[in-house]
């Protein structure tokens, strides 16, 4: 009989979380099209954006232009949205190797299995969007790490937002199967136009700021025109998107709670295809 | 069984409907610490279901089970760590190598000392010379004996196969039934078997239960039940069983 005293079940395991990223490491340095993918469409979207940049405060006279604001926003909505997909692609991959029964029979308990996600999503984030900070630099002088404990409170914020939508849609993912996929890669791009993400919140209807001020990522994203362009750090406005996300976060673990929970009661955990 | 012993496995007036389909239609059942069951039943008769529930990845509609004392799903990091699986419906991730997979999952499993462990049972089941190639490369044999490996990886005390003499050639399906029957020899471990291999099954197993649309149709041991069908061998049981052409020669107790 068992009695490996290191396999005694414990709440919340690192070593298990450890096994996990191992996992996504080894996938992730055994295929160069997956590592090329992480910096290719940051850099395109960075390019397009900041040539636009340049296009309209030359011909515009755009006072936020020259301040930089398309790059920093398209800068900060990758790390929104690469966040996320980072989150959701390594459950996916799960999903892909049809190796989601081996995790779910092991002692690999659901926190852990997100721990591990968050810290891919880190990992991957890092790998993409770094040497992109950089190529902003050289070609536009715009210096995104200039933006020194402002782009920590831009960061955690937008991350935070991230890994929320990531939980709910592995939640909709474990319930519905390989049906619910197209979430994983579309959900956030409804975050788009809904917090601003190129423009001020003032340019909505009055129906439509209610919304996007319910938001975190909008808080964020004002919070950098008003740095870039008024050079005002507004602290009060992080600590608003900060509460929005703990309400956010709880809320989409709870949801990834119940749809575990419905995927046992369904038996979708034993059929992850279509 | 001894019924002073407790069970490795129990399962009590078991129900699972899925909507309107009932995929387990009431079924109980205790399995002895030690034993080797087949769980046998044509397409649809409930055992991937019966299965599912065991290993804690479908909640009951009614009844109970329980493995090792803890009531599955409610209780299953109780005993998740004693326990493994090996299953021709799910792999191991193609684009890593034999030995990542096993590490990652003897991670997982906290096993101790991982790297002695991944080479005792890469000599066992003949993984040498092909621990360090990508899983995704392997022939169906060679991923079987993967996940062989993995589902021993921890040495656990329930052990759950899903055909998994499925895709191996004759010589080597002898030889996993071989390692199989030592491991249970040395570790006194409980396996439940699915097999559609009625050879396997007469070999390796203890006590065999059939189960036909989500029920228990029969259960005994094989030599029992070949006597009652007045069949000599288990296919014919079998197929006496899921075409309801057999008759009993007595009732089952």
């Amino acid at each position: 009989m068992n009695s490996n005293p290191s396999a005694a079940p414990i709440t919340f395991s690192p070593y298990r979380v450890g096994a996990m990223v191992r996992r996504y490491w080894y996938l992730l340095v055994s295929s160069w099209p997956r590592l090329l993918d992480l910096v290719y469409w940051p850099a395109v979207q960075m390019l397009m954006w900041g040539f636009l940049q340049m296009y309209v405060s030359k011909n515009a006279g755009f006072a936020a232009g020259a301040a930089g604001t398309f790059i920093g926003a398209v800068l900060l909505w990758d790390i929104l949205f690469r966040g996320q997909l980072g989150f959701s692609i390594s459950f996916l991959e799960e999903m892909w190797a049809r190796n989601l029964g081996n995790l779910m029979m092991s002692p690999l308990r659901s926190t852990e299995f997100v721990a591990a996600l968050m810290i891919m999503s880190l990992i991957r984030l890092a790998i993409g969007m770094i040497p992109v900070t950089f190529m902003a630099m050289a070609f536009f002088g715009f210096n995104l790490w200039g933006l020194g404990l402002a782009l920590a409170a831009f960061f955690v914020n937008l991350i935070l937002t991230s890994w929320a939508i990531g939980i709910f849609v592995a939640g909709l993912l474990l319930r519905n199967g390989m049906g619910a996929e197209s979430m994983a890669w579309t959900i956030m791009f409804l975050f788009l136009p809904l917090t601003c993400v190129y423009y001020p919140v003032s340019v909505l209807p009055d129906w439509l700021q209610y919304v996007a001020w319910s938001l975190p990522p909008t808080y964020v994203f004002e919070g950098m025109r008003a740095l870039l362009i008024d050079q005002v750090f507004r602290s009060d406005l992080m600590i608003e998107a900060f509460a929005f996300n703990v309400a956010l976060f709880a809320a989409a673990a709870y949801a990834f709670i119940r749809l575990l929970e419905s995927a046992r009661v369904n038996g979708s955990l034993m059929q992850t295809g279509e | 069984m001894d019924t002073t012993t407790p069970a490795a496995i129990a399962v009590d007036n078991l129900v699972k409907r899925y909507k309107a389909a009932t995929a387990v239609d009431g079924i109980t059942f205790h399995i002895a610490p030690g034993s080797v069951t087949g769980l046998l039943g044509g397409n649809g008769a409930g055992k991937t279901t019966t299965i599912a529930t065991i290993m804690g990845l479908v909640t009951p509609t009614s009844g109970t089970v329980r493995v090792l004392g803890a009531t599955m799903p409610a209780e299953r990091y109780r005993v998740l760590h004693r326990m493994n699986f090996e299953s021709p419906y799910v792999d191991m991730p193609m684009r890593l190598t034999v030995r990542q997979n096993l590490t990652v999952f003897a991670q997982l499993y906290g096993v101790a000392d991982m790297k002695a462990r991944i080479a005792a049972l890469a000599s066992e089941l003949d993984l040498t010379e092909f621990v360090d190639r990508p899983t995704g490369k392997l022939s169906a044999g060679q991923k079987t004996r993967v996940s062989l490996a993995k589902s021993l990886l921890n040495r656990p005390d329930v052990l759950l196969l899903d055909e998994p003499t499925a895709s191996l050639d004759p010589d080597t399906a002898d030889w996993v039934r071989g390692h199989l029957e030592r491991y249970r020899a040395e570790t006194g471990a409980t396996i439940l078997l699915a097999s559609h291999n009625m050879n396997e099954v007469e070999r390796l197993c203890d006590r065999v239960i059939i189960m036909k649309r989500g029920r228990v149709e029969d259960d005994d041991t094989p030599q029992n039940l070949l006597s009652r069908y007045g069949r000599e061998n288990l296919e014919e049981v079998f197929l006496d069983v899921a075409r309801g052409r057999g008759e009993k020669r007595e009732t089952v107790g």
